[in-house]
């Protein structure tokens, strides 16, 4: 930190005072800043370092075959994630599917074309809902939506689609389909309240020149002020996949908690954050616990390729972006 | 600030000071730290108040997250002493160095099956074949051979089960297992017994809250549930046959005499499975539950409040037992848990 300290300060500077250095407030400023930005990535580093620390025990005896496994059985001490990863990226996958239309369609219409009025009053709603915790989203699901889905929403997929392999097998309620979908609700909130921001913040004559060369009011906003958003609007989309991918308590309460591997939408099965929640403190063998310990290095790379990615087609966009404009 | 200001300020303190001086007075003296089984915890917390009501001087914090976090709290040496649904094993006894753990059989519990069918007018009676084939998924439908065999008078639905489980690691899974491990060779080599396991099929539940309200809504389903929650929710739930033939409901007094039928040859440490157990009225999916005791406690007072608080609990501390719904504890039992409190040092 000190050889930090050094390098932020002009040679001259350092000969001066330390009082004069407090005086003038920028320096310290700037230093404290930076403490507090590097401790971001002190945690980040730091919650690597233990997953992969208390996982060795797991990761030297499965090595690479943990991926691609298709077993978890606590008592034989066999442990694979492929069901859990596959259950994570259906569900969120699912849940985005539902989610971004909905939310950036709702977004787009409070932030455009609403009256004022409605906008604020919607918004209010819309942030509302984004600070209920989600054990009670969980209660919901389990107690309206996983029966509707049962008597009503699973039985009608399977008549009317029933021939594509997503919509086959017995109608539970619970499964892929039910965490799909509560997590589409948890995350709606995120993207609309972020896109609406990000939509606002187009300059007022950004429409105007739009409309000034004769759009209409929808090819404006369409043409001119959801690409100009576009970076909000993928942030919000990302966020809320990263709430979706961590999400643990709504989604244990209605997706059956069976470690399989199913096309049907229909069917249980699990997901990484589930499975920590559920076995880690019963977990009573040191595989086990090395073993659930390294499903939570996986969710945090899955998270950070996945986060990769949006980088990479934010950086992809804007290029397509201004070589148009 | 103004002398007459401070005063009053000064004034107005006084008495909350005196106040925090007399609770800091009364604070307990021995404040001992355990942690584990959620199981038995209800009644735990009742039995350290009423202590701590007896024995102002003595205070026992109980943290329930979960019989194994209790296990490694109490090898780490993080906490003064564990409680479990099960039994340590051999390889996480050996690898306490610093004392040896003793076990006290606290209560006595039954895990029970439970199952959503319209329209029946008296319980299921299961089998531990049946048991096991439904959950192995040998037995697919309720109106199988083997069902309505037992339940003659029963008009059993032709529809699929659908079979519920716990998710989460727990105790009611071991006992479960651990019964179904006895009665079946197929469920001892494909599955086996433990707080969490490789279930062949159904679906998956957080908690008996979890799984009674996954079988309430789903239409011919089975789960399984702790007694004492299915008492107190009111549901419906089966009679299972025991080892010497006949069908028993569970409750207090069939859980009870499961205890006292495995407790006549249990072995001197107290590790014991009682389900499918002997006797001719005893529930065959029973179990104890434990306090983990360390044998060498060095701190001499906190050894008093602990040597304390196991005889109370096994005197008078057991006659609040049935007000929670636990079985009480057999005489033998309590008889031979008196004797080992001596062992602690």
């Amino acid at each position: 930190m000190a050889q930090n300290a050094a390098l932020l300060t002009p040679p001259q500077s350092r000969a001066r005072s330390f009082g004069r250095l407090l005086r003038q407030g920028d320096q310290v400023a700037h230093l404290l800043t930076l403490i507090f930005a590097a401790s971001v990535f002190m945690v980040t580093v730091l919650v690597a370092y233990e997953l992969w620390i208390h996982s060795a025990e797991s990761r030297a005896r499965f090595g690479l075959g943990f991926l691609f496994s298709r077993v978890w059985d606590p008592i034989a001490e066999h442990f694979g994630a492929l069901p859990f990863i596959y259950g994570t990226l259906l569900t969120s996958l699912l849940a985005l599917l539902i989610a971004v239309p909905l939310g950036v369609g709702a977004a787009i219409f409070l932030s455009e074309l609403a009256p004022a009025r409605l906008s604020n009053i919607c918004t209010f709603l819309v942030e509302l809902l984004a600070a209920v915790p989600s054990v009670i989203y969980g209660l919901l699901a389990i107690f309206t939506l996983v029966p509707l889905l049962r008597q009503y929403g699973e039985p009608f997929l399977k008549k009317s689609f029933g021939f594509l392999p997503i919509f086959q097998g017995p109608a539970y309620g619970v499964g892929y389909l039910a965490a799909g979908l509560i997590l589409a609700v948890m995350i709606f909130p995120f993207i609309i309240s972020i896109s609406r921001e990000a939509l606002l913040a187009v300059p007022r004559e950004q429409r105007e020149a739009a409309l000034a060369l004769g759009a209409t009011k929808w090819e404006s906003t369409w043409h001119v002020v959801v690409p100009h958003a576009r970076l909000g609007i993928i942030g919000s989309i990302f966020l809320g996949l990263a709430r979706a991918l961590g999400e643990t308590m709504a989604v244990t309460m209605v997706i059956g908690n069976d470690p399989a591997i199913r096309a049907s939408l229909l069917a249980p099965g699990y997901t990484i954050a589930a499975v920590i929640a559920n076995e880690f403190s019963e977990a009573t063998s040191d595989m086990h616990l090395s073993a659930l310990v390294e499903l939570g290095l996986v969710l945090f790379f899955l998270t950070m390729i996945l986060n990769g990615l949006a980088q990479l087609m934010i950086v992809a966009t804007t290029r397509k972006g201004s070589g148009a404009r | 600030m103004h002398p007459r200001y401070s005063r009053r300020l000064v004034a107005s303190l006084f008495p909350t000071t005196v106040f925090a001086l007399v609770c800091a007075g009364a604070m307990p003296a021995e404040t001992i730290n355990a942690a584990g089984a959620t199981f038995p915890a209800p009644i735990y917390q009742r039995w350290f108040e009423e202590f701590h009501r007896l024995h102002p001087e003595a205070k026992i914090n109980y943290q329930s997250m979960g019989s194994g976090a209790g296990i490694r709290q109490l090898m780490e040496g993080t906490m003064d002493f564990g409680a479990s649904d099960m039994p340590m094993t051999d390889q996480q006894l050996s690898r306490i160095k610093k004392f040896k753990v003793l076990h006290f059989p606290t209560v006595a519990g039954g895990v029970v099956p439970s199952y959503n069918i319209q329209q029946l007018n008296a319980p299921i009676r299961f089998t531990s074949e049946t048991l096991a084939g439904i959950y192995l998924g040998t037995i697919l439908k309720w109106n199988d051979a083997l069902l309505q065999k037992d339940n003659p008078g029963l008009r059993l639905p032709d529809a699929e089960i659908t079979v519920v489980h716990r998710s989460d690691g727990s105790g009611t899974t071991f006992v479960w297992t651990d019964y179904l491990s006895k009665v079946s060779m197929e469920w001892k080599s494909k599955v086996g017994a433990g707080t969490s396991v490789n279930w062949p099929r159904g679906l998956g539940a957080k908690g008996n809250e979890g799984v009674s309200g996954l079988v309430k809504q789903t239409p011919n389903s089975i789960g399984y549930v702790d007694l004492i929650y299915a008492v107190h929710n009111g549901m419906p739930y089966g009679l299972v046959r025991n080892a010497g033939g006949t069908f028993v409901k569970a409750d207090f007094e069939s859980v009870t005499e499961a205890a006292a039928g495995a407790a006549t040859d249990m072995p001197d440490d107290f590790r014991v499975s009682i389900t499918n157990a002997p006797g001719k009225n005893a529930y065959p999916i029973s179990t104890f539950t434990w306090l983990l005791i360390p044998n060498r406690i060095d701190d001499a007072s906190k050894r008093a409040v602990i040597k304390e608080f196991l005889e109370w609990m096994l005197g008078p501390g057991q006659q609040q037992v049935a007000a929670l719904s636990y079985a009480p504890l057999p005489e033998l039992v309590i008889a031979r848990g008196r004797k080992q409190i001596a062992a602690i040092q």
